[in-house]
């Protein structure tokens, strides 16, 4: 599962699953964009990456701004003079039932779930085109099966799902060499996770912690580092062969 | 090679191929040992088997051959008491072996259908409980695994002249899920996953074109192959073993520490259309 010498952008990068995918991605040999709308956190994960002996850079990175995503790729296209991978991997989430969901919260979810993903893909598309690339979209177990509690969040992932299926059949019909996929965590140990959790009382949130964990087959959330393992098979050259695909890390959820 | 791949490695662990005498289980086989793994090479076909672990012991890898007719009980036992003789462990078993029988539906036999069944469906059977027993905890090897059993689209969608082989690879699919939830929930260790490759060139491959021909879809294999990458797959290839091989390591090795019960389609995008 090899990335020398490619260049990757990932999203959200400054904890978490994106954070864990910065560290896969550079020990594949990428040289890595980290980057996050959170500056202290994505120059911590550069720097630790540069100070582990890897390329990496931190830009800021609001993934719901259209001009700074194509300001964004075009110093990357600038300074390394190529993108080969971009990582959609920001998001949000926020537990609540539809009758206590605001528009506002909604339209807050889906636009940084699902409307950055729009943008993040167009604009790596304009410069990945001409010599091909892998995109891959962090979806949601959520984005396949629904959760009581997570309305805005299942409509978001779910729309990345579908939205990836459909650039993946654009691409291979322009024959960009560009693949697209998505990646379907379950649930994760990561500050996502535990921040939604945190806006809960500490009753709801230990109730809810209990249900997700007796739901998975294998009786534990994912490391970050795990799925992170995915993300990079996706990434590289290996998957050569799958556009279009889900890959699903969720110790079992979504089997039962 | 071994020391690049990081956590796709296979170092230290013993995998077993079956079907590896050819196509996707040859190339399977190849990759895990170059990865790393002792793979003990399994198939009627044990001349073939031999021949590809000589090659790999040439190159200094650890590979060995075992006749192993997958719908044999006997033979699966055979096959565990000689991993116990040759490095005492068992990590990764590939359920590979198989056969593609087409036709339009009502021209297919019972015959037909027993036969696939239990060279497709059975054989994963007896596959899977022989290894999870063995690899769960307090089992003779009990050191967990990953079981990954070779699916194809046809077990996800539907496709002229594939009825009978199709529902074999829909039952290894489900099989593959249920297995997967009742063996974390019991704590056993071990992942199982299927595979789902769309048309990939193989002798297989060849067979399931040519079925295409016989059935009237088409006038000629080359008009097959033809079809097939203008109007249903959207890469515009066939697949070719390695791609297999590429996603099979990733279900086999640790990089999928958290990957169970799921379905992995390399397909150059024929599921996503």
């Amino acid at each position: 599962m090899d990335c020398n010498d490619k260049v990757a952008l990932v999203t959200g990068a400054g904890v978490g699953i994106g954070e864990a995918t910065c560290k896969g991605l550079a020990a594949a040999g990428a040289i890595v964009v980290v980057s996050d709308i959170d500056e202290a956190a994505g120059n911590r994960v550069a720097n630790e990456l540069i100070a582990a002996g890897h390329q990496a850079v931190f830009m800021r990175l609001d993934v719901c701004d259209e001009s700074r995503w194509h300001r964004v790729v075009s110093d990357i296209v600038a300074r390394f003079g190529r993108l080969q991978i971009l990582i959609n991997n920001a998001g949000i989430a926020n537990i609540c039932g539809i009758e206590d969901e605001t528009l506002e919260g909604w339209r807050k979810t889906n636009t940084i779930n699902n409307d950055a993903v729009f943008l993040g893909t167009r604009e790596a598309i304009r410069v990945m085109k001409a010599s091909g690339g892998s995109i891959v979209n962090i979806s949601s177990i959520e984005g396949i099966v629904g959760d009581p509690m997570l309305p805005a969040y299942n409509a978001s992932k779910g729309a990345v799902r579908a939205f990836t299926k459909s650039v993946a059949l654009y691409c291979a019909d322009k024959d960009y060499g560009i693949r697209v996929n998505s990646v379907h965590p379950g649930y994760v140990a990561t500050p996502l996770v535990s921040g939604a959790l945190s806006r809960l009382s500490t009753s709801d949130a230990e109730a809810f912690a209990q249900r997700v964990v007796a739901s998975i087959p294998m009786g534990r959330m994912a490391e970050a580092a795990e799925i992170a393992k995915g993300i990079v098979f996706l990434a590289s050259d290996d998957a050569s062969y799958m556009t279009g695909s889900e890959l699903i890390m969720d110790g079992g959820y979504t089997a039962r | 090679m071994s020391n690049k791949l990081g956590v796709f490695g296979l170092e230290g662990k013993v995998a077993v191929v079956t079907g590896a005498g050819a196509g996707i289980g040859e190339a399977c086989a190849r990759m895990f040992a170059q990865a790393g793994a002792a793979v003990m090479l399994s198939d009627i076909n044990v001349e073939a088997c031999e021949r590809i672990a000589a090659e790999l012991n040439a190159e200094g890898l650890q590979a060995k051959a075992i006749r192993l007719d997958v719908t044999s009980e006997a033979d699966w036992e055979a096959l565990k008491i000689a991993l116990e003789g040759w490095k005492n462990r068992w990590d990764i078993l590939l359920n590979n072996a198989g056969i593609y029988i087409g036709g339009m539906l009502e021209n297919n036999t019972v015959a037909q259908v027993s036969k696939i069944n239990q060279i497709n469906i059975e054989s994963v059977f007896i596959g899977t409980r022989t290894a999870a027993e063995s690899m769960k905890p307090g089992g003779c090897f009990g050191s967990g695994g990953s079981i990954i059993n070779l699916s194809s689209i046809a077990g996800l969608v539907g496709v002229p002249g594939h009825s009978i082989y199709g529902a074999t690879k829909g039952a290894v699919r489900s099989l593959s899920k249920h297995s997967a939830v009742e063996f974390a929930k019991f704590g056993y260790g071990v992942r199982v996953n299927s595979l789902h490759p769309g048309l990939i060139e193989t002798a297989m491959g060849d067979q399931a074109l040519q079925d295409f021909v016989d059935i009237g879809v088409v006038a000629n294999v080359d008009e097959a192959a033809a079809l097939l990458k203008s109007a249903m797959i959207p890469m515009g290839r066939l697949g070719n073993v390695q791609d297999i091989a590429n996603a099979a390591l990733f279900l086999a090795s640790d990089a999928s520490s958290y990957v169970t019960g799921i379905e992995l389609t390399v397909d150059g995008g024929f599921c996503a259309a």
